[in-house]
């Protein structure tokens, strides 16, 4: 590139040269499009992992989540205490209170669902921190997950899948994902020790993944959190079990006389404790620290109160909080946001979309 | 400025040699992180917002040499629709280089999410948090970015039909200093 060209002297072998800026161009192309999964049909990518929560539920429910179709809306607010402090500098850790939207909900894609459809219930968080930022979190009322990895995710949704002629999992498939991946014994023995509770107030949320905490001074530490309720637990009744929506009204009803109250137990981590691994507990001697107060007093419908618009994408963090090396972590950032995505756009192109299901599915 | 000014300025060349890899790199981190679930998702996702606003802020200053400083002019004997071609696919490429971190910005303000940089350093929303806004946005963000990754492949590809073939000059006015 020293000697400058001759302008429009003849060039030699145009057809090798206009190969060449061809192959080059094709080639970019090329690393493009398999960058985006669409070279590699059997890859595990965001859009193949949604696709199948779509074909798990069934048929299509325009506008709500893929997971945790169903669900409420809660508000209320966080009363730091200081402790969290000694081990996190994010601002919500310090002394005050930090208002709080929320979602309580049952897993799955469809929002119809039975509550006792699964064991498992959610309560997912945003706090609106003064200083612009925010913690988001989805936590589940398990202290473990059933999977490890996204690629596990994925076959357990799979051996999920309704089979076309009863439009029911087939039990002997999910039996064989279990056999097949010991990983989720922690969860399987979890869920049979521990009836699911009477209601949405009386349960323990767990942050499910271990994230990285860097206190004031600069110290990283790995960190697990739960929400422990003032409820005290009493398990599923009979009478619960024989109906289909019991834990709205349950809330509403204990809302009606008084905030509820959970505290933010945050267990720190010893080296060694796996970070990456949602399967498996940390044992129980590990320290915990009581941060503080999660207050709730009110509920609104998830088809308009303000939790509908969030995704609880427990990536957004404030600086002190950041996440570990749990693979799981990526994966469900990556999901929620196409779900997001897809759901904010049927909003978009169908407004009157939730109104529709705002009188007859209050749920 | 000599009117007859063969190569686009020092500060030009700089501006736009800096952009080029990052505007790609910008474009396989964006598809390549809204398609995984591994843990290079939140990696890409951590690039992609902080260098977006960098990109936001270099275009700024680029389009302001373009307009004080202008381009050289294109050989004499370039035909009329390649001409248009070359002016056309220019200001498409400037649009979008506006347009792209702005849309970003904009539709994570609608989405509610934090426009988070480094650490605590965010930007403030820039839009109101209104889903259906979002959903505009977001698709826009998806086409505009596809449609700026075809424009950068026909720029490449005609900057190097310039260079290899034609070698009339266009090339190396972006390519190299006059002296």
């Amino acid at each position: 590139m020293t000697q400058p060209s001759v302008p429009n002297s003849e060039p030699r072998c145009v057809p090798c040269r206009l190969a060449a800026i061809g192959a080059l161009v094709l080639a970019v192309a090329g690393g493009f499009a398999y960058t985006a999964g669409w070279l590699t049909p059997a890859r595990l990518t965001t859009s193949r992992l949604i696709n199948t929560f779509e074909t798990v539920a069934g048929q299509p429910h325009p506008g709500y989540r893929r997971n945790h179709a169903k669900g409420l809306c809660v508000e209320g607010y966080f009363d730091s205490n200081g402790s969290g402090a000694t081990v996190s500098r994010a601002a919500v850790f310090a002394p005050g209170r930090t208002p709080v939207t929320g979602r309580f909900a049952v897993p799955g894609g469809n929002p119809s669902a039975p509550d006792t459809s699964s064991p498992v219930r959610s309560l997912a968080l945003q706090f609106q921190l003064a200083n612009g930022e925010q913690w988001r979190t989805g936590m589940n009322s398990t202290p473990v997950f059933a999977v490890h990895t996204p690629a596990q995710f994925y076959q357990q949704l799979l051996a999920a899948k309704p089979d076309p002629a009863t439009r029911k999992p087939d039990p002997a498939k999910l039996k064989a994902f279990y056999a097949s991946n010991p990983e989720t014994l922690p969860f399987q023995n979890w869920v049979k020790a521990h009836p699911p509770s009477s209601s949405l107030a009386n349960a323990a949320y767990y942050g499910i993944n271990a994230f990285r905490f860097t206190d004031g001074a600069g110290t990283t530490r790995a960190v697990r959190w739960a929400m422990v309720p003032e409820t005290p637990y009493a398990p599923i009744t009979d009478a619960q079990k024989a109906e289909m929506n019991f834990l709205q009204a349950d809330l509403d009803q204990r809302l009606d006389s008084g905030p509820l109250r959970w505290h933010l137990i945050l267990t720190v981590a010893q080296p060694g404790d796996p970070t990456d691994d949602a399967t498996l507990q940390w044992p129980d001697a590990r320290q915990h620290i009581d941060a503080g107060t999660l207050v709730l007093d009110r509920t609104t419908s998830q088809e308009n109160g303000t939790c509908r618009d969030i995704n609880f994408d427990p990536t957004i963090l404030p600086a002190g909080i950041a996440p570990s090396d749990d693979p799981l972590l990526a994966a469900r950032s990556a999901a929620y946001a196409l779900s997001y995505q897809r759901r904010t756009r049927e909003e978009a192109l169908h407004p009157a979309i939730h109104q529709t299901h705002a009188n007859g599915d209050r749920s | 400025m000599t009117p007859a000014r063969t190569h686009f300025s020092p500060l030009a060349r700089l501006l736009h040699w800096t952009m080029a890899p990052l505007i790609v790199a910008m474009l396989f981190i964006g598809v390549g992180m809204v398609a995984s679930v591994s843990r290079a998702h939140n990696t890409l996702v951590a690039i992609h917002k902080p260098l977006g606003i960098a990109l936001l802020l270099l275009v700024v200053l680029r389009v302001a040499v373009r307009i004080t400083r202008g381009a050289p002019p294109l050989p004499a004997d370039m035909a009329t629709p390649q001409r248009i071609a070359a002016k056309a696919s220019h200001l498409v490429l400037y649009a979008l280089m506006v347009a792209m971190p702005l849309i970003g910005w904009g539709m994570l303000s609608a989405a509610g999410y934090p426009v988070t940089l480094y650490g605590p350093l965010h930007l403030p929303p820039i839009a109101p948090h209104d889903v259906a806004l979002f959903a505009l946005l977001r698709a826009l963000h998806t086409w505009l970015a596809f449609t700026l990754f075809a424009t950068v492949l026909l720029h490449l590809a005609a900057a190097l039909f310039h260079g290899l073939i034609r070698r009339d000059g266009v090339f190396s006015s972006m390519a190299r200093s006059d002296r």
